[in-house]
């Protein structure tokens, strides 16, 4: 099985980061186009990919495997399905716009903008790994160039908010490690292929259940482990910000998918209460917290873990749907809402980071009442937030309607109570979101500065463009998204309800 | 032309239109925007017009069919699809007729205003909206057009976005309407769980096998399916269409320009909710449980809000109460089961009170944007027109025989009379009660403006004049079918059976052939109506409104002094907006700053994070100083390092 598409996608970013690493810092013409051009054959080589995809099956493609280290039977394995590939398809977009948000980075840019590239080929190799050794690396190394991006181009409680952050996903990853080690012990493998299939009593998939949901409950973030966010996104620069919420939050539930519930299914029936529980707390109780926030980057980063709240309750819908109704029926539009409400808060929570910046590298403030009247000024730039708010509150014709609704609908087939406090997000969401348009960009303008603000540049145009054509494209047609999903979902379900216990 | 393109154009002009006024605002400029958008909705009411004489004509087959797949999986089938019938094609006709009346009024309103460009991109994006909301065929596309009007609605409100009050009013309408949709979403996902489909066919097709079932909603109680989703549905109805107690926006939405509350919130978007209901007719006949909460809901708002409209000072907002209360009749009309008269009065009420709110738009700009009725009077002398188009929409709002509303509203009446279901009695009381109300303050609201000594300063006065053509056209071609459209469509719409294709209704429950046995044609129906307690009691509320505000204006004040608990009862609207500001908002406030201090800060991040943070920190602190001082470096070499072993192993072995 040999095909380097995905390897390429993966080093590529990689490579071109590194060198950028050790450039001439003068030569910033140069470092900015070198990283354009490589962001951009980056993301064609996903399109090729997707291009390339058969939507048909649920079947692993693109596979590539080598065996890495003999010893442990360890596999530099790659390969992506209908879960795996749109995410990847994500990272690829997400890096092109924030190196292209980039540009505007005066301090060290080559850096800067290598260290994007790295994370970008990090985060797709986790997303192909279909080895869990693998995984795991990639999955702790890319902790470091996000740490370094919020360590040096940070804000002024930088190194606070990266330790903060560090520790915690750290915290939570040597549980996954302990896992998985365990798992290799009892299955004598690390292929996810045969983790996904060796039988283990629900004593041990309980176990295993928890320690993997410490690590990506910690990623997503779930209630009550997430207070590492908002410290993060406020000290991060704006591209950090970006890849954080639209891509890095996704790892989350991505592992979750890959790992938590096909490996120990029966662990997960057993324990699902407990993250829809969370999950309907994200959503109600952070949509709450979201309200009380006089921090733009805050409020954004609190609405990033209650839209997450979808996608945990998404994914565990599957065995209270089957309690209460005794089939299946639904549980593939509850993990599909969830998987296209990933893809969704990619956009979103990507242009909603990147508005934030536009006006931070104005005002140099990130206070809501800091601002006022905003669209007198910058009228075109307020036509993009308000559609991007109006998105964030789940606008239907958006993307970001397009998950919610259908796992509401997945959630009321499991339990009325799951949907109605689900549902609670149409009246919270939108209260934060237009609440904050409300205050920053109506109203009489504010002060000299929103009096000397000046409309979106160029560069800032693209990127808003860009992203507003994905969420309008996602919330008006989901259906070649989910048909490519589907299959994927649909065997996942089939695996999920069949017990494990031998 | 292909029927199905058509049908496509429909729709699609006006969004074209929008998208070309608005994104290129400055290339087209002014007159570019106002052309390309009247054009478009021109268009997609002749368009509208040709598809609704084919379906009148009388040998139409429903049409219903898919436009494209938006998401198929798990066995459901997500569509965009039209679903053309009789209803349909009136709410085209209404829609595309009133959006076309105000698109061309506009252009006389808005004229010195710096956003006119973007005005014209909202009110075309508006009748896209709209348009695909009364088209659907399904409850995905219903959703999805029902908010995006709530979206230009919000839009439209906050248009003078600088005004604080507009923006408050906005925020105000959407949030409200969130609370609605909240409903709306509910029984929509309990149509999917019961029936197995989105589809409107499918669903009416499935509902008769689902009427008997029950669900577990509260700890032990058994609750019919149907009623859950008929009122899950009704609530969002109640959002939108503005009934208590979720109809605290509708006045606050007053702050948007005068054409929006014409187009928007009196004639369309805040019917939407009574078309839902009766597009909904096979579901709803289900649940008598649902009809008399219906009922009841339609008579509280009705009675209440018409009494509100009494003591309102600004010209809009009397329109705006009378709003209110015409939507609580078309929802008892609902209730009692007769889902074409409420069509019916949706139709007629679109046509005068469109003409009533652009009849006081033109009045406001006369009076230099005052829109205080104690600061007018005796303007007939100055705009003639302007006041006999007030006093046609006038009449047909009081139900005066002939007119359109004396049609649509006198068989309201008549229908409530013959329901038998819980709310019944209070519901014939708040209908005959109603009409002396809305006799009282539309005649109030005709003298304070038109009539009487003007109470105008000199200056404003001077510069008062009749408005242009612009304006005055749409009053004249809205005045039109506010007279005659009721005489007109009465017999064939009611007891012709036009609306049957669409509207379902058990035989048991249908108060039509009882009301077609006294019925024998427009004429004697309205000659009859002359000597009926209705046109007494319409009588009695313009002869008071007369005595008061024509003849007598100081008993007024005097009357207010008199019943001053009444009257601040009624001024504070009941009290509603102070509840929702005290109770929900500021309750919802004080939960957000609760949860975030006490629960994020000082329980989770104090407590747990740092609180172990600590306890690690006070055992090694030394490891953590190391820690941090080779913080860089540390990484770097990580990150080099993997770089080099992974990748020298793929060249190596690949």
């Amino acid at each position: 099985m040999e095909n380097s598409l995905l390897s390429l996608i993966v080093w590529l970013p990689v490579l071109a980061g590194g060198a950028l690493l050790f450039l001439d810092p003068a030569r910033v013409g140069l470092a900015r186009s070198f990283a354009l051009l490589t962001a951009l054959l980056a993301f064609a080589l996903t399109l090729v990919a997707v291009a390339g995809f058969d939507a048909g099956t649920s079947a692993m493609q693109f596979e590539q495997k080598v065996v890495w280290i003999a010893a442990f039977d360890i596999h530099y394995h790659l390969g992506v399905d209908g879960l795996s590939l749109p995410l990847i398809a994500l990272t690829a977009l997400t890096t092109l716009l924030v190196v292209i948000a980039g540009f505007g980075i005066e301090d060290r840019p080559g850096q800067y903008l290598g260290a994007f590239l790295i994370l970008s080929g990090l985060m797709s190799g986790m997303f192909a790994a279909l080895d869990a050794m693998l995984f795991y690396v990639f999955f702790e190394a890319m902790l470091v160039p996000m740490f370094l991006i919020i360590g040096i181009w940070g804000g002024p409680n930088r190194i606070f908010a990266t330790i903060k952050f560090f520790l915690f996903t750290f915290f939570g990853s040597v549980f996954m490690l302990v896992a998985l080690i365990w798992l290799y012990l009892e299955s004598g493998s690390f292929a996810v292929a045969d983790l996904h299939a060796a039988p283990l009593s629900l004593n041990a998939q309980i176990w295993v259940f928890l320690a993997f949901l410490i690590a990506f409950a910690v990623k997503v973030p779930m209630w009550p482990v997430h207070t590492w966010l908002p410290d993060a996104h406020v000290e991060a620069p704006t591209g950090g910000s970006v890849v954080l919420a639209a891509v890095m939050l996704k790892i989350g539930g991505y592992g979750l998918v890959r790992y938590s519930l096909p490996i120990a299914p029966d662990g997960a029936a057993a324990l699902d209460w407990l993250v829809i529980g969370l999950s309907l707390v994200a959503i109600v109780y952070i949509g709450f917290v979201a309200l009380a926030q006089t921090d733009m980057k805050k409020l954004i980063a609190y609405s990033s873990i209650s839209h997450m709240g979808f996608v945990t309750l998404g994914l565990f819908l599957v065995f209270a749907i089957v309690r209460n109704t005794g089939v299946t029926d639904g549980a593939v539009l509850g993990m599909s809402g969830a998987m296209v409400q990933m893809i969704s808060h990619g956009f979103i929570s990507g242009a909603m980071f990147l508005a934030v910046g536009v006006l931070y590298d104005r005002v140099h403030s990130r206070e809501i009442s800091a601002y006022g009247g905003v669209a007198n000024t910058m009228p075109w730039f307020a036509m993009f937030a308000v559609f991007f708010f109006m998105a964030n509150s789940g606008l239907p014709g958006t993307s970001g309607f397009v998950g919610e609704f259908m796992v509401i609908l997945a959630a009321f087939k499991a339990n009325v109570w799951f949907a109605v406090a689900a549902a609670m997000t149409l009246i919270l969401g939108a209260s934060y979101s237009l609440w904050l348009v409300k205050r920053v960009f109506y109203g009489e303008v504010a002060n000299d500065n929103v009096a000397s603000l000046s409309d979106l540049n160029a560069r800032e145009w693209t990127v808003m463009v860009v992203l507003a054509l994905f969420t309008l494209g996602l919330g008006l047609w989901p259906y070649p998204l989910i048909e490519m999903m589907e299959p994927s979902v649909a065997h996942l379900v089939d695996h999920v309800t069949t017990s494990k216990i031998p | 032309m292909d029927i199905k393109t058509t049908l496509l154009l429909i729709p699609l002009l006006p969004l074209a239109g929008s998208a070309i006024a608005g994104l290129l605002r400055h290339q087209v400029g002014r007159s570019g925007a106002h052309w390309i958008t009247i054009l478009a909705v021109a268009g997609s009411f002749l368009l509208s017009a040709s598809v609704a004489l084919q379906v009148f004509s009388g040998d139409w087959q429903v049409l219903n069919y898919t436009v494209y797949e938006w998401a198929v999986l798990d066995g459901i089938r997500f569509q965009v699809g039209f679903l053309i019938d009789s209803l349909t094609a009136l709410m085209m006709m209404v829609v595309t007729f009133v959006s076309l009346m105000v698109h061309i009024y506009t252009v006389g309103y808005m004229k010195d205003d710096p956003g006119y460009q973007r005005f014209f991109a909202y009110i075309n994006l508006f009748t896209f909206a709209m348009l695909m909301l009364v088209m659907a065929n399904n409850f995905l596309q219903l959703f999805f057009g029902w908010e995006a009007v709530g979206l230009v609605s919000y839009l439209l409100i906050g248009f003078w976005f600088k005004k604080e009050s507009a923006v408050r009013a906005n925020l105000k309408a959407f949030l409200v309407n969130r609370g609605g949709d909240f409903g709306l979403l509910l029984g929509v996902a309990a149509v999917l769980m019961y029936m197995g489909s989105l589809d409107y066919a499918e669903v009416f097709a499935a509902a008769p096998a689902v009427a008997g079932q029950t669900m577990t909603v509260f700890g032990g109680s058994e609750w019919s399916v149907m009623t859950f989703i008929c009122i899950c549905l009704f609530i969002g109805a109640m959002g939108k269409s503005a009934q208590v107690p979720l109809h605290v926006w509708l006045p606050d939405s007053m702050e948007g320009p005068t054409p929006i509350s014409a187009l928007i919130h009196a004639a369309t978007m805040v019917t939407a909710g009574i078309f839902m209901v009766a597009r909904m007719s096979p579901l709803y006949e289900l649940s008598t449980t649902a009809l008399s909460f219906i009922l009841i809901i339609g008579s509280i708002t009705a009675l209440f809000m018409g009494l509100v409209g009494i003591v309102q000072n600004d010209i809009k907002r009397v329109v705006a109460y009378s709003t209110l209360s015409q939507l609580g009749y078309m929802t008892v009309a609902l209730g009692a089961s007769a889902y074409s008269i409420a069509i019916f009065h949706l139709m007629t009420h679109a046509f005068f009170k469109a003409l009533l709110f652009l009849g006081a738009g033109s009045v406001i700009i006369a009076m230099h944007h005052k829109q205080d009725m104690r600061e007018m009077g005796g303007l007939a002398k100055i705009m003639p027109i302007t006041a006999i188009t007030a006093w046609v929409g006038s009449l047909a709002l009081i139900g005066f025989p002939f007119t359109s509303g004396f049609y649509s509203k006198d068989l309201i009446i008549e229908a409530t009379k013959l329901v038998d279901r819980p709310g019944a009695g209070f519901a014939v009381f708040a209908v005959y009660a109603g009409v002396v109300i809305t006799a009282l303050y539309t005649f109030r609201m005709l003298y304070l403006t038109f009539h009487g000594k003007s109470r105008a300063d000199a200056e404003t006065l001077s510069h008062a004049h009749e408005s242009p053509w612009v304006v005055t056209i749409p009053l004249i071609l809205l005045a039109i079918p506010s007279l005659v459209i009721g005489y007109l469509t009465v017999e064939p719409l009611l007891f012709g059976g036009a609306l049957t294709d669409a509207i379902r209704v058990l035989p048991a429950n249908d108060p039509l052939p009882h009301l077609a046995e006294h019925f024998h044609g427009p004429a004697a129906f309205a000659l009859h109506g002359f000597i009926t307690p209705v046109f007494g009691l319409a009588m009695l509320g313009v002869a008071v409104a007369t005595y008061i505000y024509l003849f007598n204006p100081r008993l007024a004040e005097t009357l207010k002094s008199r019943f001053h608990g009444i009257w601040t009862v009624l001024d504070r609207k009941y009290g509603f907006d102070e509840f929702y500001q005290k109770v929900v908002v500021g309750g919802g406030l004080a939960i957000a700053r609760v949860l975030s201090q006490v629960g994020d800060r000082t329980v989770i991040d104090n407590g747990l994070v740092h609180g172990s943070a600590r306890l690690v920190g006070a055992l090694s602190s030394r490891l953590r100083t190391v820690q941090t001082g080779f913080l860089y470096h540390y990484a770097f070499a990580m990150i080099i390092g993997l770089v080099a072993l992974v990748f020298a192993f793929v060249l190596l072995r690949g």
